[in-house]
């Protein structure tokens, strides 16, 4: 603890800022597409949809070649490693299609939970082995920025010390080795929304996991202004009986990381956890209005509720591409506005749209 | 960790909320009036003053018996116990005059330091036995904030792991009792400037040191909001051959607070260390004009640097008694100026500071 031996350089320091900043600029947000093979499996079974390759980049490639409009919107997008070498029917390569519109590709580089012995049920992420080697060749194909999703839940005796010390850790790992690579992590200590615990145990709860996150992120030497954050809101578990407003949820998401999260993060892009596209959108946009010190930019990294809707309305026909792209189009500038506090919803939204998007027990 | 067993109400998170805030309201800060019978000692012995009781009872009355211009330059004083206690040469007792002035009371709890074995001369800090009840009579008795200080040295081989860990549990542990009490607690970990070390060294300190602070403040359920904290100033060490300009304290300092301590902290009250009068003021003042987002209010929380000239002027004899209380207030003024980034004193200010700090990158 005693003497500095610098991680990184002055301009290596410099480039992930930049990059960081890059993606969370104002009105920008991310859209999580790294669902991985398993996910999109039941994905497309929703819409009767084949899990095979081919639909899976050709659902991507209606994502991707939507007008270069949607940059205004989008500053990132993270990839699956799969998706990251398919093409577009233009013959172009995906992270080519994206970096041609201003956006940052980025990329998941977890490799999946892995059980925590002598826990109730809780896990750590697996990864780190050769980490550095896939984060240099990510760079060369590509990719500035990378995520790496933990997970954590709340019960009687949930999340344990365990749980979060070991989640904190193994993300300040990645972390380190990201940037040793040139990639911005992206740092994602999921808190799941099951159970029937309520807000104010959500915040608790968030708030501790969140101070072990940037405990562990000092400990092992992270630039913090070459990092982003991707955390749950804080909102009530999915089964809790009372109800609560988009201005309690702000409220209390962002007391929380007013008490974790130090000012030099550039950026926390929410993730949307089972929310519906809307549900998503207005938390957003009551986030962004909170009378609260904001020292960070306060945006989306979405997967689900970013692409609900264009699913809907692909349905697996080649014919429906054009009405997907305006349907992820329409919710991409959506939570473009909600990024900034400026959403002011229509009377009334879409039966896609309002749909909880809720899996009990979410694994990527 | 699973479970919250809320240790204040609503009611007293908003009482302690609201006497950060009123500490460091806009163009306030700090008198650090809390010098323990040993630190007069060496204060006094500078002037030729002799340590008594009454003197430092006639040396405070100086500070204390400053008009009304202090009023919007100083939102809190820290109090030594004795002085809590002890009265004007009209019998008017100190805490009444300073709160009549609409400035807050505090006091300093702590027992001084104690070492480290096994460490290279490093130290934590004693006080927690029986703080609980001296936090309730200090509360009857008119304090509504606390002060505790915990030293930490840079060498070849501090801080130590210890060391860090140590001192960020026992202020944790202070604050945690103060807040039962409605009592917020300033934190104040300082870090010495005395070695050679430069800048560099000094910022990567701090920030670990803050680091572990605000995760024993998290582990400890210590509510932010009703809390201040008292760092040191990012500095190069005394013996440093390294120059480095105000714009580049103030870099260093506003990265490593913005890398370690949350938004939700109402307020950084800076200490003053060895600096003197005017570099602290200088310091302060580059430190509120750093273009780098700062969600928290930056002021000071100074000793010496508040009172240095007063205490010159004073020289232990009754007649040079309004003088002295006019260079506190001068100082005060300007202190509040520069916790504003208004004060236009110094070799750098105004537009040359804006170009100095262009040439700043963030560390």
């Amino acid at each position: 603890m005693t003497h500095q031996f610098p991680a990184l350089s002055p301009e290596k320091k410099k480039e992930l800022a930049d990059i960081a900043q890059k993606i969370v600029a104002t009105g920008k947000g991310i859209l999580a597409a790294d669902e991985s093979t398993g996910t999109m499996g039941k994905r497309l079974e929703k819409i009767s949809v084949e899990n095979t390759e081919e639909n899976r980049r050709f659902y991507r490639d209606i994502l991707f070649s939507s007008d270069s409009s949607i940059a205004n919107s989008i500053g990132g997008v993270i990839f699956f490693h799969e998706t990251l070498y398919q093409k577009s029917d233009s013959g172009k390569l995906f992270p080519q299609l994206i970096k041609e519109k201003g956006i940052v590709v980025g990329i998941k580089v977890d490799k999946g939970t892995a059980a925590l012995g002598g826990t109730d049920g809780e896990t750590t992420t697996q990864g780190l082995d050769g980490l550095s080697e896939r984060c240099a060749q990510y760079k060369k194909d590509g990719c500035d920025f990378a995520k790496w999703r933990c997970v954590l839940k709340i019960s009687d005796s949930c999340p344990s010390a365990l749980a979060i010390a070991e989640n904190a850790n193994v993300l300040a790992r990645y972390a380190s080795i990201c940037q040793q690579n040139g990639l911005v992590p992206i740092v994602e200590p999921e808190i799941l929304p099951d159970g029937d615990h309520d807000l104010q145990r959500c915040q608790y709860a968030t708030e501790k996991v969140l101070a072990a996150v940037y405990k562990a992120l000092s400990d092992h030497h992270v630039y913090l202004e070459g990092t982003l954050l991707k955390p749950n809101m804080v909102t009530a578990g999915h089964s809790c009986t009372k109800k609560y407003t988009p201005e309690d949820v702000a409220l209390a998401t962002v007391t929380t990381l007013g008490r974790t999260v130090p000012a030099a993060v550039p950026g926390i892009c929410f993730l949307s956890g089972g929310q519906s596209e809307e549900e998503a959108s207005l938390n957003l946009n009551a986030i962004n209005l909170v009378p609260l010190h904001r020292p960070w930019k306060l945006t989306f990294s979405y997967g689900r509720a970013l692409q609900a809707s264009a699913l809907a309305a692909w349905q697996g026909k080649a014919a429906n591409k054009a009405a997907a792209q305006q349907a992820f189009s329409n919710r991409a500038k959506i939570n473009g506005l909600a990024s900034k506090g400026e959403y002011k919803p229509a009377a009334t939204a879409d039966k896609a749209s309002m749909q909880s998007l809720h899996t009990a027990k979410y694994v990527y | 960790m699973t479970h919250q067993f809320p240790p204040l109400s609503e009611a007293q998170k908003r009482e302690l909320h609201e006497t950060a805030l009123r500490i460091v309201s806009p163009g306030k800060g700090i008198l650090a009036a809390d010098e323990s019978v040993g630190s007069m000692a060496k204060r006094l012995a500078q002037v030729g003053v002799e340590n008594t009781e009454e003197n430092r009872r006639q040396y405070r009355q100086i500070l204390f018996s400053a008009d009304d211009r202090i009023n919007g330059c100083i939102g809190g004083v820290i109090f030594f116990h004795e002085t809590l206690y002890q009265h004007s040469d009209k019998g008017v007792p100190f805490v009444k005059m300073i709160r009549e002035r609409g400035i807050l009371i505090g006091v300093k709890v702590d027992k001084g330091v104690v070492p480290l074995a096994g460490t290279s001369g490093e130290t934590t800090t004693q006080g927690l036995d029986g703080l609980s009840e001296r936090c309730a009579q200090y509360k009857k008795d008119g304090a509504v904030f606390a002060k505790w200080r915990c030293v930490l040295k840079i060498s070849d081989s501090n801080p130590s792991k210890l060391a860090i860990a140590e001192n960020a549990n026992v202020l944790a542990r202070y604050s945690s009792i103060c807040q039962q009490h409605g009592i917020v607690p300033i934190i104040e970990p300082e870090v010495l400037p005395d070695g050679d070390h430069d800048l560099k060294r000094c910022q990567y300190v701090t920030e670990k040191v803050l680091a572990a602070v605000y995760k024993a403040m998290s582990d400890h359920h210590v509510y932010l909001e009703g809390s201040l904290l008292k760092p040191n100033m990012v500095t190069p060490g005394h013996s440093c051959s390294t120059k480095y300009s105000p714009e580049e304290v103030a870099m260093a300092t506003v990265t490593a607070i913005r890398r370690t301590v949350p938004p939700a902290v109402p307020g950084i009250a800076f200490l003053s260390g060895g600096q003197s009068e005017e570099e602290a003021s200088v310091h302060l003042n580059a430190i509120n004009n750093c273009p780098l987002p700062k969600p928290w209010v930056l002021t000071f929380s100074f000793g010496r640097a508040l009172q240095a000239s007063a205490l010159r002027a004073w020289r232990g004899h009754k007649e040079n008694e309004k003088t002295a209380t006019e260079q506190f207030i001068k100082r005060a003024e300007v202190n509040s100026l520069a916790c504003q980034g208004k004060y236009a004193g110094g070799e750098n200010h105004g537009e040359a500071a804006q170009r100095v700090y262009g040439s700043c990158h963030a560390y």
